[in-house]
């Protein structure tokens, strides 16, 4: 039996912008677009990379998926599961952990009811702990989306947390 | 006050601006370099003032160059390596953030002298507000004709593209930033050949760090020989130093090479100390690769001499009692600082970002962070400690790249210089499984204790 697909497609604007990354590349080595398309996609289609969202990259730039699936399992930005409207992504190596990160991943735990790697019931927030940002110098932080959040302490936590709740509605 | 040649104009506000940074002396590099100059002259400049890449291993920066295949057909290239994922280090960032411009100058001025065409930047695809940040800084200097076709009528051509990382430190290492510029799993390639014979695309290429190419420019303004001048001996002009950890003052900071260790740290224009009034325990002062000193080994020599920020300077004494220049992160810890535990989180960190080609690499950096994890917490044997070692030994040397021996010199460094801290975790168990053990009752050990 066939499956239904919903078809997924890219939006106009994100398609021109596909041909434009396409030609920064010599001539047939389009393949170089792959991390950037894998991006577009991620911000695009939900905050991950489901099989049909790798397998329709694959399709724009005329190689096997299994070339798509390699590449993004092989870096940690690209998401391969479902993950919440909101991603904290903390910072938990040395720089940071001199400065207090085990606490501040300790306390997103305790307020947000999760561990690290899930995601809330409310589908709000994701935890993920990952390594050197190059912030230690403002360290403890974490990563949500485009952003660096600098010295965070659990004090300045909870108004955080409310502001992220606010934008990611 | 230290010269400053990278950050000098930082302050001015719009230096990020094609407009301010052109009104301020920007660009006049370019104009010198592609009007007045041949690629290799330009080449010649960078060779007399002695630059060493910035990048971590220090390698002279001209000599690379010189390097590049020439005699081939192929097109040649320049990638900026603005991977800067080396923990403890966020000066590449930095400069990118503030002033965007000079390194888009470095790059045209560089390309010139290579005879690339087309360059691109790899950026870590973290730093996603930086990329509309050098966008842009391309785009204004595409708009005032110094990229592009016949750039300022000269004839010359170039094209600069800005490429995201995936988020895998390993793409730091050149040969496989190049795999992930060709869109792959960013795996290591054996060397020979090297890039500058078979780099991105199978062509000639050259990678370069990001404030190794924006120095470029300050050296055509001042001429090799003048920069030359700045710094001491064999390191040559200034570097930009992250300082992170317990200090006052963390930041990025612009120190002329030479400057002695202990005014870093310790003078109110850099790091202002130690902070909470705390006594010092350990530096690690060129990113976590790096060997971790002691106390008694960071402001002196074994042999009693000042220690100055210098890559000679630094690694005085070798693996025994000196350490690197490194890419210049410089993490110091306090008193209350557990050793084992901050080395658990740099080889959790190798583990993780080992790309898993070689077995020593892949298997040996599991195991050495099992032994920490175990150690550290309170479950660790004697034996642990020279099984460290030994585990530390077999990858040295013997991987496809050096994120091998990244991971090595860490351990072996913590142990060689703070075997007490791994003893006490062994003889006290229920005492280390508070993970604040150090902070409430520091490990104030003979080397810490001797410099106060
Ligand atoms: C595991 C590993 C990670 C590295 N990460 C970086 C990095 O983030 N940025 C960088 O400039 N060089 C990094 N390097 C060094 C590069 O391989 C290369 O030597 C450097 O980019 C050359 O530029 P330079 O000569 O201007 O320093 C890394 C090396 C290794 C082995
Ligand atoms: S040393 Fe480690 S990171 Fe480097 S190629 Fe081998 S397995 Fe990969
Ligand atoms: S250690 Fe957290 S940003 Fe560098």
């Amino acid at each position: 039996m066939e499956t239904e697909y919903k078809k997924i497609q890219f939006s106009e604007s994100t398609l021109a912008l596909v041909q434009r990354i396409i030609k920064r590349y010599p001539e047939g080595r389009h393949k170089s677009a792959l991390l950037p398309i894998l991006h577009l996609a991620q911000a695009e289609f939900g905050g991950w990379l489901s099989p049909q969202t790798m397998d329709y990259v694959a399709s724009i730039l005329n190689i096997k998926p299994i070339e798509v699936y390699e590449v993004a399992s092989f870096y940690t930005m690209f998401n391969l599961e479902p993950v919440g409207k909101c991603v904290l992504e903390v910072c938990r190596t040395g720089p940071c952990w001199l400065r207090g990160a085990d606490d501040i991943i300790q306390y997103l735990e305790n307020k947000l009811g999760i561990k690290e790697g899930e995601t809330t019931a409310d589908g709000m927030f994701t935890l993920k702990v990952v390594e050197c940002l190059a912030s230690c110098g403002t360290a403890p932080m974490m990563q949500v989306g485009n952003n660096y959040i600098e010295n965070l302490s659990c004090e300045n936590m909870d108004g955080v947390l409310d502001k992220l709740r606010q934008t990611h509605q | 006050m230290g010269k400053k040649l990278l950050l000098d104009k930082i302050h001015i506000p719009g230096i990020n601006t094609f407009e301010v940074y052109r009104k301020q002396g920007g660009y006049a590099a370019v104009e010198k370099a592609l009007k007045s100059m041949t690629p290799d002259e330009v080449m010649e400049e960078v060779k007399k003032a002695g630059l060493r890449g910035r990048g971590g291993a220090g390698f002279p920066t001209g000599m690379k160059w010189s390097f590049l295949d020439r005699k081939s057909e192929k097109p040649r290239y320049l990638v900026c390596n603005a991977d800067e994922s080396e923990p403890g280090t966020f000066k590449d960032r930095y400069l990118m953030e503030h002033t965007p411009h000079t390194l888009i100058e470095g790059m045209i001025v560089s390309s010139f002298a290579l005879g690339a065409n087309t360059s691109y930047i790899y950026m870590r695809g973290e730093f996603r507000w930086i990329f509309p940040i050098l966008e842009k800084a391309i785009d204004e200097a595409y708009a005032a004709g110094f990229l592009g076709k016949n750039i300022l009528g000269t004839g010359y051509n170039l094209d600069i593209y800005v490429q995201p990382g995936g988020g895998a430190y390993i793409c730091g290492e050149e040969t496989a930033l190049i795999e992930s510029l060709e869109g792959k799993r960013g795996n290591p390639r054996l060397k020979p050949p090297f890039p500058a014979i078979h780099g991105l695309y199978g062509c000639p290429t050259v990678v370069n760090n990001v404030e190794s190419i924006a120095t470029v420019p300050v050296i055509l303004n001042m001429g090799g020989e003048e920069y030359a001048k700045i710094g001491i001996g064999r390191s040559t002009g200034t570097k930009l130093i992250s300082a992170c950890g317990h200090i006052n003052k963390p930041g990025v900071y612009e120190i002329e090479l030479g400057l002695p260790v202990e005014e870093f740290l310790y003078s109110d224009e850099y790091c202002g100390g130690v902070w909470k009034g705390r006594k010092l325990k350990a530096l690690v002062a060129g990113g976590s690769s790096v060997p971790i000193l002691p106390a008694n080994l960071i402001t002196k020599t074994a042999a009693g001499e000042p220690r100055l920020m210098s890559y000679e300077s630094l690694s005085d004494g070798g693996f025994a009692t000196g350490t690197m220049l490194g890419s210049g992160g410089f993490i110091v810890m306090d008193e209350t600082t557990c050793i084992v535990r901050n080395l658990w989180t740099f080889t959790r960190f190798y583990h993780h970002e080992s790309c898993g080609q070689c077995s020593p690499c892949r298997e040996g950096t599991g195991w050495m962070e099992k032994v920490l994890h175990r150690i550290e917490h309170g479950h660790g044997r004697m034996h642990d400690i020279d099984l460290l070692v030994d585990v530390a030994k077999k990858i040295e040397g013997n991987t496809i790249c050096p994120l091998g021996d990244a991971a090595a010199w860490p351990v072996a460094s913590a142990i060689r210089h703070f075997r007490e801290d791994f003893e006490y975790h062994i003889k006290y168990p229920e005492k280390v499984k508070d993970p604040k053990h150090f902070e409430k009752e520091p490990l104030i050990s003979q080397k810490t204790a001797e410099v106060v």
